[in-house]
């Protein structure tokens, strides 16, 4: 997360680097999208900006709308889907295993 | 058979099937003769499900005829919407990226749809993840509005809100993420109620925004709206987030909505705002005084906050949620360089449309490092301010009215190529779905552009939990005025040529 | 090697210079639940590959996690047998990255808010090693890279439940780290949360480390990954430690090391550079939507304290203290919880405390390891506690030698059957005083002049070298002291 050293806000954020957020979302886009992209997005971006107008200082963060807490279920076991329903929409599979592009480990 | 069932009402249908009128099959096959009469000019089915419908059919007329007691939705034919879950039929979600992907399994809300006797005939097209206002954000179709096929029926929940506008079918779900039920509803003159967040199980719906995501009924009256919700509210046990409540009970009252405290917002009604729609809702003011109900102002000051709040939270789960589409479980898979990560990329680039793609690397954006406190975190405290404005609303009042949206039905490929004109579309139905309050819209009026008539939609806002209560009201509303019985115009011409900006 | 072990710190051969190991570690271990942390599929290792799944641990769109209560139970004892505190609120996060892996393109963790924070170890010299905290996480599926050109995923594992310890980097030594580890587990497995089996991966460890020389700052410190073992954990630091230390003497500030993952080879005993991840460590972290928050209450905390069984350090004094034995003999019985209570229970029963460690720490120790067996733990022995004690007390009336003792024992592994029984159908019994003993002894004498002699010159252990054949001859079943006193008697009544 961020390091945040004045008062985080739109005003002071920044602008986006698009190509950077395309690799982190795994996008491929072309120099032409990226151009595109980074003119919607400052406009986009400038228009959220009154966002960096209002005091939030000790406003609790709302995650969620719901104030509930502590759903859970009992350890007790559920039928698995059949391999064949697990397997059926894949792209590509060998014997039960979803295949994909050789990758060495750990890789993300 | 003394009348065609399809004018009745879900309610209406339902009684008659039980008490022996008519059969099922019949139903369906009513219901896909009248979408295969009008699909040519609407184009609100992503896929329809003759065979699996009319065997349900079937099953159920056997049923009856053993005397098995039938459900609250026997014998009636409905719609979903192409982002549900029903094993085994295809749920594309308007996107490319799960082009032929069928679900391993059933929706929680689905199955007690089944459960109840309703019979789901078709998936309706909808923009890509439920991402957009128009329905044009669909990698496969683009419903029309049954108003004007010229305009958009609104969207997300395009087709969903077509078929029941048209009379295609009674009833249809929608999923409502910052507006997406209630105004195609306003659009389309029907009712589209987004309940509290929690009250509908998620467990089968495709996420777009987790926090903000209901299931959401169309009907063309709200006691049709109260019995789909009778059916498919209630605790969940496979949705965390879903409310540990029973089944929403109807309220009835004999005073109806007298001595009802009804808040106005100023900030609802802006200066801005398009002179029918505010003339339409003036009316429907003086309706609920008329009714006994008592107008109180009230403020909601961080409203003009909502829709960068929305489009920043929306995004951002978004984002998160999206990334499960990856080409290696589900869809098509397009080979990059030959290395994974190149895989993931490429067959992102290929399966998500303009619109999704926006709001993954938007959503990306604000949460990525160094931007999370300036725009995510930021927006959740905002968000929090909008559920106080709320909360201290209903402090004052019992429930709280404005437009729908902004504007009647817009033409097809007006917004299309405006992303920012189209987000400020959701400024009335946003703010509620932050604070994930119930809301109901029902029609008001209408107004005639260009030669014909376009509904107008009011909402109606509840405090949370308080479903009941504002369903009540608008069945109240709706019985004191007939906006509700008019219907679109049958056999319009079909729009000439294709629409400016619409994709097929 | 040794000079890592025996001091703190390690004096390069080079320079002299003493340099300071920092260590800390990060153990991931899966928890014994029955189903997955967020579905209801099996926990379960070695099924056919994605058997154990469902639209919830394949991320199939719209499908939703609902936490495993069982699992949050597990970690929260843990916490507690670590000393840790419990927060009152914590919540799961989203930790978003690509890999093929991880079916939602999301991890379930925790991050700012995790259910534990705190705790630690005490090692064997009495030096503390915190924690930092711990937290509640789901595995990963696991990608298979070594068959044929792609690579191949399985979900089974996708799912199952983590609790990922981070300790503070209070070690210095690559022993400290293998006790550090050692103790984690016993107490993992002393609360019944994990197996902690690291050939199965459910016990995985992630060392942090870096050098600096005595009285100097911390510097850069580096991850090492693909441990499997904690020999391999120990073989790593102690490479890593050399490597850090020369590359920082080389003095050219190229060879530092660098904030980095390094992979362990476990064949060559050497660390090596992972390729660096593109865009490594934005993962987005953003608190989970589709779960609400955990909250622990005072009461429950207490409830689960005093549940809790007594912890592996404590129950070794206590061995050595009530029951006299060496603190060796205690650590053998105390390693694994069902030993340790198989052990006591026989004790009491028998109440022959010393006799039960032996036996039970040498010979049914020995035949739990035997791979000729196919009985592996405790659990899964097909006699009782009550039969061992029965098998004690018959050795220590001098019913049965202890050479039937051990046949007995491991007839009961191979049958179940209770050792009255096998004593009796083996023909066992232990044969003190009859005409079969003299026939037996007798018959031993037989031309064993020389012995006879030596024996009558005042060497009687010479009698020894006659005791095996007439034990043979007994099939086991004579008393080895009972057979030397006759042997000696029938010499001296030989007339000379």
């Amino acid at each position: 997360m961020s390091d945040s050293k004045p008062a985080p806000s739109p005003a002071n954020a920044g602008a986006p680097d698009v190509l950077h957020i395309a690799r982190l979302a795994r996008l491929a886009i072309d120099p032409r999208q990226e151009l595109e992209l980074r003119e919607q997005f400052t406009r986009i971006l400038e228009a959220f900006k009154t966002l960096s107008t209002l005091n939030v200082d000790g406003v609790e963060p709302m995650t969620r709308p719901t104030d509930f807490t502590d759903v859970m279920r009992d350890d007790r076991e559920h039928s698995s889907l059949g391999l064949d329903e697990t397997l059926a929409n894949a792209p590509a599979r060998i014997e039960t295993f979803f295949s994909v592009p050789k990758t060495i480990g750990g890789e993300q | 058979m003394s009348r065609p069932a399809i004018s009745l009402d879900a309610c209406g249908l339902a009684a008659a099937y039980g008490a022996g009128q008519g059969s099922a099959e019949a139903n369906v096959r009513e219901a896909l003769t009248r979408i295969d009469a009008l699909e040519p000019s609407l184009g609100a089915f992503a896929t329809l499900e003759r065979e699996r419908a009319l065997e349900l059919a079937a099953g159920l007329d056997r049923d009856r005829a053993a005397g098995v007691p039938m459900g609250p939705l026997a014998g009636v034919p409905m719609a979903l919407k192409a982002n549900m879950c029903w094993k085994g039929v295809e749920a594309h979600c308007g996107s490319r990226v799960l082009a032929g992907y069928k679900p391993p399994y059933t929706a929680t809300f689905v199955q007690r749809l089944l459960d109840a006797g309703a019979i789901p005939v078709g998936m309706t097209h909808m923009d890509e993840f439920a991402m957009g206002s128009s329905g044009e954000n669909s990698a496969y179709g683009v419903p029309r509005n049954p108003w004007d096929t010229r305009r958009t029926p609104g969207g997300s929940s395009s087709g969903s809100a077509a078929s029941v506008a048209s009379g295609m079918v009674t009833i249809a779900l929608g999923s409502d993420t910052g507006g997406s039920v209630r105004q195609p509803a306003a659009f389309c003159g029907i009712a589209g109620f987004k309940p509290t967040y929690g009250r509908v199980s998620r467990y089968g719906l495709v996420a777009f925004g987790s926090s903000l995501d209901q299931v959401s009924p169309f009907a063309r009256s709200v006691r049709d709206i109260e019995r789909v919700m009778q059916v498919i509210s209630g605790v969940d046990h496979a949705d965390s987030t879903s409310a540990q409540l029973p089944a929403l009970e109807p309220e009835f009252s004999e005073s109806g909505v007298r001595g009802l405290r009804i808040g106005i917002p100023r900030e609802y009604f802006p200066a801005a705002l398009n002179g029918d729609v505010r003339a339409r809702l003036e009316e429907a003011k003086r309706k609920w005084v008329e009714l006994g109900a008592t107008l109180v102002d009230v403020e909601l000051p961080h409203t003009e906050h909502a829709i960068p709040t929305y489009y920043v939270v929306a995004t951002a789960e978004a984002s998160s949620n999206l990334a499960r589409y990856d080409g290696i479980r589900y869809g098509p898979r397009v080979e990059g360089d030959g290395s994974l990560q190149s895989m993931f990329a490429a067959t992102r680039a290929a399966g998500f449309g303009p619109e999704v793609k926006r709001r993954i690397l938007l959503g990306t954006y604000v949460l990525s490092s160094g931007y999370y406190d300036a725009w995510y975190n930021r927006a959740l405290r905002v968000r929090r301010l909008l559920r106080q404005d709320f909360d201290l609303a209903f402090q004052k009042v019992d429930l709280i009215i404005g437009p729908t949206a902004p504007t009647p039905a817009f033409l097809l490929g007006e917004k299309a190529s405006d992303p920012v004109a189209m987000y400020l579309s959701d400024v009335m139905t946003a703010p509620v779905s932050l604070a994930g309050i119930p809301a109901l819209s029902i029609p008001c009026g209408f107004v005639e552009e260009a030669g014909v008539q376009l509904p107008i939609g009011m909402q109606v806002i509840g405090p949370a939990l308080a479903d009941a209560r504002v369903l009540h009201a608008g069945r109240v509303f709706e019985a004191a005025t007939e906006h509700h019985l008019r219907r679109p115009p049958e056999g319009q011409p079909k729009a000439a040529g294709t629409n400016p900006g619409v994709r097929a | 090697m040794s000079t890592t072990n025996s001091e703190i710190g390690y004096v390069s051969p080079k320079t002299q210079v003493r340099w300071i190991p920092v260590i800390g570690l990060e153990v991931h271990c899966q928890l014994k639940t029955w189903t997955k942390l967020f579905c209801g599929c099996r926990n379960e290792f070695g099924a056919t590959p994605n058997s154990r799944t469902c639209p919830v641990c394949t991320a199939q769109p719209g499908a939703l996690p609902v936490l495993n209560r069982e699992a949050l139970e597990l970690a929260l004892r843990t916490a507690l047998a670590l000393g840790a505190s419990v927060a009152p609120t914590s919540k799961f996060d989203r930790k978003n990255y690509f890999y093929c892996d991880l079916p939602k393109g999301y991890q379930i963790s925790q991050f700012d808010q995790p259910y534990c924070t705190g705790g630690g170890i005490t090692l064997e010299s009495g030096k503390r090693v915190r924690l930092t905290r711990i937290h509640l996480e789901e595995d990963a599926g696991k990608a298979i890279h070594d068959r044929g050109d792609t690579t191949l995923v399985d979900l089974n594992r996708a799912g199952v439940p983590l609790i990922e310890s981070v300790s503070e980097a209070d070690m210095q030594t690559s022993q400290e780290a293998f006790e550090y580890l050692t103790a984690l587990k016993e107490i993992l497995q002393y609360v019944g949360a994990s197996d902690c089996d690291m050939e199965k991966g459910s016990l995985r460890c992630d060392v942090n480390i870096s050098v600096r020389p005595e009285g100097e700052p911390w510097r850069t410190k580096v991850e090492l990954k693909n441990l499997n073992s904690f020999r391999n954990v120990q073989a790593s630091i102690e490479f890593e430690i050399r490597r850090q230390v020369e590359a920082y003497e080389s003095g050219d500030p190229a060879q530092f090391p660098v904030q980095e993952t390094r992979l362990f080879d476990a064949e060559k005993g050497v660390t090596r550079s992972m390729r660096r991840k593109e865009d490594a460590h934005d993962y987005r972290y953003f608190p989970e939507p589709d779960l609400p928050p955990i909250t622990v209450s005072a009461e429950r905390l207490d409830r689960l304290r005093s549940a809790l069984p007594e912890l592996p350090t404590a129950r070794r004094a206590r061995y050595q203290k009530d029951f006299g034995l060496s603190a060796y003999d205690a650590g053998v019985l105390t390693a694994d919880r069902a030993l340790s209570e198989f052990f006591e229970t026989v004790a009491r029963l028998s109440k022959l405390p010393k006799e039960a460690s032996n036996w039970i720490s040498n010979e049914l120790l020995r035949n739990l390891n035997d791979p000729l067996l196919p009985i592996r733990s405790i659990d899964e022995l097909p006699f009782r506690p009550h039969d061992m004690s029965l098998l004690l007390g018959m050795l220590d009336k001098g019913e049965i030698s202890g050479q039937a003792g051990r046949k007995v024992l491991r007839a009961m592994f191979e049958t179940g059957k209770s050792p009255k029984d096998l004593v009796a159908s083996l023909g066992l019994e232990q044969v003190n005083d009859s005409a079969a003993l003299d026939d037996w002894c007798r018959e031993a004498l037989v031309g064993k002049d020389k012995i006879i002699a030596d024996v009558r010159a005042g060497k009687t252990k010479a009698v020894g070298a006659l005791v095996g054949p007439v034990m043979k001859a007994s099939k086991g079943s004579a008393n080895p002291q009972v057979v030397q006193e006759i042997l000696l008697r029938l010499i001296a009544e030989m007339p000379s």
